[in-house]
């Protein structure tokens, strides 16, 4: 029983909590689960997350940065005034829990249809371009120094990256290809400065209350690159959900994005930007195909991952639509 | 020649008793699985109904794009690689709306409810 190991656990570092209680498994792949559960506590429960990789899946897949480096980003993010969920404790030996860390839970609502529909977010919508452009900027000018070991990306080696995995599909998608060629002939090549890319900035990674933008999640992504890619990848179509004039996750347009970005005192390059939103769109559309192939290789078997082998068009109408534009 | 009824309205028949008389029983994780097994049912369907039409158009195209002839998929790893090493871009006669028909006959089967196919839909070609 988990709840057993966090209590345990939570009595040796939060002073006066005398267990936890309510455990739900959040989600979980074979190597990485997230939990919820309470902390119990005389003077009132603290919800708690815990992200954990259990005992024997230590090493991490080859993108992702790792779920120490991860509580690093979280913590250094909470404390640049990035909204962010507090970190409360990283696993050690002794938790028996294996490797992660525990953060204070932040209500609100991550699902995209929901944010984007709901009456009760109509007051944040409006605003929340221009809150994400603010929150990139501090995002990317945390300080070099603080920073976790991360990997590093230049846009060359992420197409690359990208042509490879398209060519592990073995199926051919002419438009995926016009793609590729277009990446490779607008490459803009290495950024002015190198800085901390979040990486999965978008829907799903942000819980958004009535009030904006409470916490940026899932730094599993994060690396060392151009800061461009992180508002490119929040304008890629996929993260509309339906609301195409709206480049900014649904949201509002570009220019607010960026508004806010520059408030914050850094510079946007709007040609960087777009390249970026065609790579994205790419990627999602090649990740749509790796989803399928583990359906049909692997050990998901379910409807979902077969599905969405068939959204790869909609990134490819949505590549189309940037490179290839019909007259109006 | 196979009886009828035919695949596309078995596909249908199946489709239409989920939607109207089971979904309605179920609810939470089940209700979602559900309605997943719907929409794979329903684009089994729209396939099964539109692929005929739209591969024959496409190989006809390709045919007169790339100038040789072979199946589907052969045609379409032609064009890939010519587009791959640059002989084919989009100032190729053609090529754009080729691209732009083949794709807009994929969502037709794949996602027809997603706006920007919408969008383009109302525009035309």
């Amino acid at each position: 029983m988990i709840e057993d190991g966090l209590s345990r656990s939570v009595r040796a570092w939060y002073p006066g909590a005398t267990g936890v209680t309510a455990a739900t498994k959040l989600s979980g792949g074979a190597s990485q689960e997230t939990w919820s559960f309470e902390i119990v506590h005389p003077s009132g429960n603290l919800g708690a997350i815990l992200r954990r990789a259990p005992k024997g899946y230590g090493a991490a897949p080859t993108r992702a940065a790792g779920l120490a480096a991860e509580a690093r980003l979280m913590q250094l993010a909470y404390e640049a005034g990035v909204p962010s969920p507090r970190v409360l404790h990283v696993l050690e030996p002794e938790d028996d829990l294996g490797t992660g860390f525990i953060m204070a839970r932040v209500e609100g609502e991550t699902i995209a249809r929901k944010i984007l529909r709901d009456a009760e977010f109509a007051s944040a919508r409006p605003k929340l371009a221009r809150q994400l452009g603010q929150i990139a900027a501090t995002i990317h000018g945390l300080p070099r120094a603080k920073l976790p070991e991360l990997r590093r990306l230049t846009a060359t080696a992420e197409i690359g990256q990208l042509a490879r995995e398209y060519q592990s599909l073995n199926w051919p998608k002419p438009v995926f290809e016009l793609a590729l060629r277009w990446l490779t002939d607008h490459d803009p090549g290495p950024p002015q400065q190198e800085m901390l890319v979040h990486g999965d900035f978008r829907h799903g990674n942000l819980i958004i209350g009535s009030d904006g933008v409470r916490a940026v999640l899932d730094w599993e992504l994060a690396h060392l690159g151009d800061p461009m890619e992180d508002l490119g990848w929040i304008c890629v179509n996929s993260w509309r959900f339906g609301e195409i004039d709206k480049p900014v996750g649904g949201f509002g347009p570009r220019e607010e994005l960026f508004a806010g970005y520059e408030e914050a005192g850094r510079k946007v390059d709007a040609d960087r930007v777009k390249f970026y939103e065609v790579m994205g769109t790419l990627r999602w559309g090649v990740m749509c195909g790796g989803m399928m192939q583990r359906f049909r290789l692997g050990p998901d078997h379910s409807m979902e991952r077969a599905m969405i082998g068939r959204r790869a068009s909609e990134t490819e109408i949505d590549l189309l639509r940037l490179l290839a534009p019909r007259g109006t | 020649m196979q009886d009828e009824p035919t695949p596309t309205e078995l596909t249908k028949a199946v489709a239409d008793f989920l939607r109207d008389d089971i979904a309605p029983t179920l609810s939470g994780h089940n209700a979602f699985k559900l309605r997943v097994a719907i929409n794979m049912l329903d684009l089994v369907t729209r396939q099964l109904t539109l692929e005929q039409g739209s591969d024959a158009a496409e190989a006809l195209r390709l045919h007169r794009l790339l100038g040789m002839g072979g199946s589907l998929m052969e045609l379409n790893r032609a064009l890939a690689d010519k587009i791959a090493g640059g002989e084919m871009d989009l100032q190729t006669p053609g090529l754009a709306e080729h691209l732009w028909q083949t794709t807009m006959d994929k969502l037709a089967v794949d996602q027809p409810g997603y706006a920007a196919y919408k969008r383009e839909l109302g525009r035309g070609a």
